[in-house]
């Protein structure tokens, strides 16, 4: 007799697996931190082989280690700006549906503002205004990222006041804590978690495209976006491996989070049993 | 004891939906009310168990103003189960938020399955849930039952069940019920008294 096992222990499991994969580049890159930086012009501009699976550049650095660390610190700074941005989301977006007209339009104002202004543009403006680097990427990803979940906050929030059960819970005498607390919270917790982990990508893919503009993290970092808009001078020269892997071992890292996003979703919603 | 609307008017926006209205419930009185659609049955229910404020006229309990705050003894039984129970809330922690004594009378009377009180509303059926909607509005001090539509969902035998039940345990607790329907034969059957609006 086979043995089955249901669409939702399968869907835990390859969560485990994205996650856990995700947990070993972070600690691979941070492992290979110093070899990333390490020259060597005796093998400078190798192409893919089996000792340096992505290659070498002009210095002689092992492409491999550098975009683990690179991704590393994406992952680093993903982390810390998508979990910024949701908790802002979530207090603005509570706030704007929670506490009455005057709140809700201060917000709602704040929200258009943000989403008016191109995205790229934005992040780069507070980026600038926050002295570049580092801090500067940080602030500037985290500061324009939690618009559009705010919103989502509100809009649930603003429903589930109405919603008939929470209106019936209301008149049965339950008090406004425990109704935030029953009715509200596990409606508002799911989108927020799905949104925090889908935030992931745009923080990373932000990160690396304001780096690669120029105007994100230093140079000397080995930081995807750096390594990126480094090889484009090389691409010419037909050095091919120095984007490519790089940058498909990115859209890979993005891709994972996406399906984590996704699943966790997916897992959280009752409806979802089958998922 | 009574449940009394008195010249009440409501409009949504502009438009004027009830004007005027004057209607009394009394303590073991079952009362019919049949409108055609769109009449604002479902909004003077609404207006009565204080879901809402009227824009003018007032809703009285035994001469009193509804409470606003904390357990309201005008109780509403919605037409759709299914939005008035929450889809993330397992139906026996909603059961337990309206007060539901340990005692299963209210469960054995209503043929509510133990098993079901693990399960999240979405896996039940409408008649199903209907009985855990009627169950909670019964498990407090209740005074006044609003029943809004509650049964033109479910089939003649789940029908005559629930109704069967209500009269009884109007009839022991001396309940006012409101019973709004479409159906004149279900109202003449089931009320001591039948209004228009």
């Amino acid at each position: 007799m086979k043995k089955y096992i249901n669409n939702r222990q399968a869907t835990c499991a390859l969560l485990a697996l994205s996650a856990l994969l995700l947990l070993a580049v972070l600690v691979a890159g941070l492992l290979l931190n110093e070899r990333a930086m390490a020259t060597d012009f005796s093998r400078r501009d190798l192409a893919p082989c089996a000792a340096f699976p992505f290659g070498t550049d002009w210095m002689g650095r092992d492409m491999l280690a550098r975009t683990l660390a690179g991704l590393s610190l994406s992952i680093r700074i993903g982390l810390l700006t998508a979990a910024v941005s949701a908790v802002l989301a979530l207090l603005l977006g509570a706030a704007a549906g929670g506490f009455g007209r005057k709140a809700d339009a201060a917000v709602s104002w704040l929200t258009d503002l943000l989403l008016g202004i191109p995205h790229i543009l934005l992040v780069l403006l507070i980026s600038l205004a926050c002295g570049r680097g580092l801090w500067g990427v940080v602030a500037g990803v985290s500061l324009s990222h939690w618009p559009s979940l705010a919103r989502v906050i509100r809009g649930e929030i603003i429903q589930l006041r109405q919603a008939p059960y929470v209106l019936t819970a209301t008149k049965l005498g339950v008090s406004r804590l425990q109704v935030a607390r029953r009715h509200m919270l596990p409606h508002v917790l799911p989108q927020f978690v799905t949104g925090l982990v889908l935030q992931f990508p745009h923080a990373i893919l932000h990160e690396a495209s304001i780096t690669f503009l120029g105007f994100g993290l230093s140079a000397e970092q080995p930081a995807i976006g750096v390594i990126l808009s480094e090889s484009m001078r090389y691409l010419t020269t037909g050095r091919w491996w120095l984007a490519l892997f790089p940058g498909l071992a990115l859209i890979g890292v993005v891709l994972l989070f996406a399906g984590i996003g996704d699943r966790l979703g997916r897992l959280l919603d009752p409806a979802g049993i089958h998922a | 004891m009574s449940l009394e609307a008195k010249e009440l008017g409501f409009g949504y926006r502009r438009k004027p939906v009830l004007e005027g209205i004057n209607l009394t419930v009394r303590a073991g009185e079952r009362v019919g009310l049949a409108a055609p659609s769109g009449r604002g049955k479902t909004t003077l229910c609404k207006l009565l168990a204080g879901y809402m404020r009227p824009n003018c006229g007032s809703v009285l309990l035994d001469g009193k103003p509804l409470p606003q705050k904390g357990y309201c003894p005008v109780q509403m039984i919605w037409q759709h189960p299914e939005l008035a129970l929450d889809p993330r809330m397992r139906l026996g922690d909603a059961l337990a938020e309206a007060g539901a004594d340990g005692d299963g009378r209210l469960l054995d009377a209503l043929q509510i399955q133990p098993a079901w009180l693990s399960r999240f509303p979405r896996e039940l059926s409408g008649g199903e849930l209907q009985r855990f909607c009627i169950a909670r509005a019964l498990c407090k001090p209740v005074r006044f039952v609003l029943c809004d539509e509650i049964s033109a969902m479910l089939d003649l035998v789940t029908q005559a069940q629930l109704w069967d039940f209500l009269l009884r345990e109007a009839a022991q607790r001396q309940l006012g019920l409101l019973i709004v329907s479409h159906d004149a034969a279900l109202l003449k059957r089931l009320c001591t008294r039948i209004e228009h609006i």
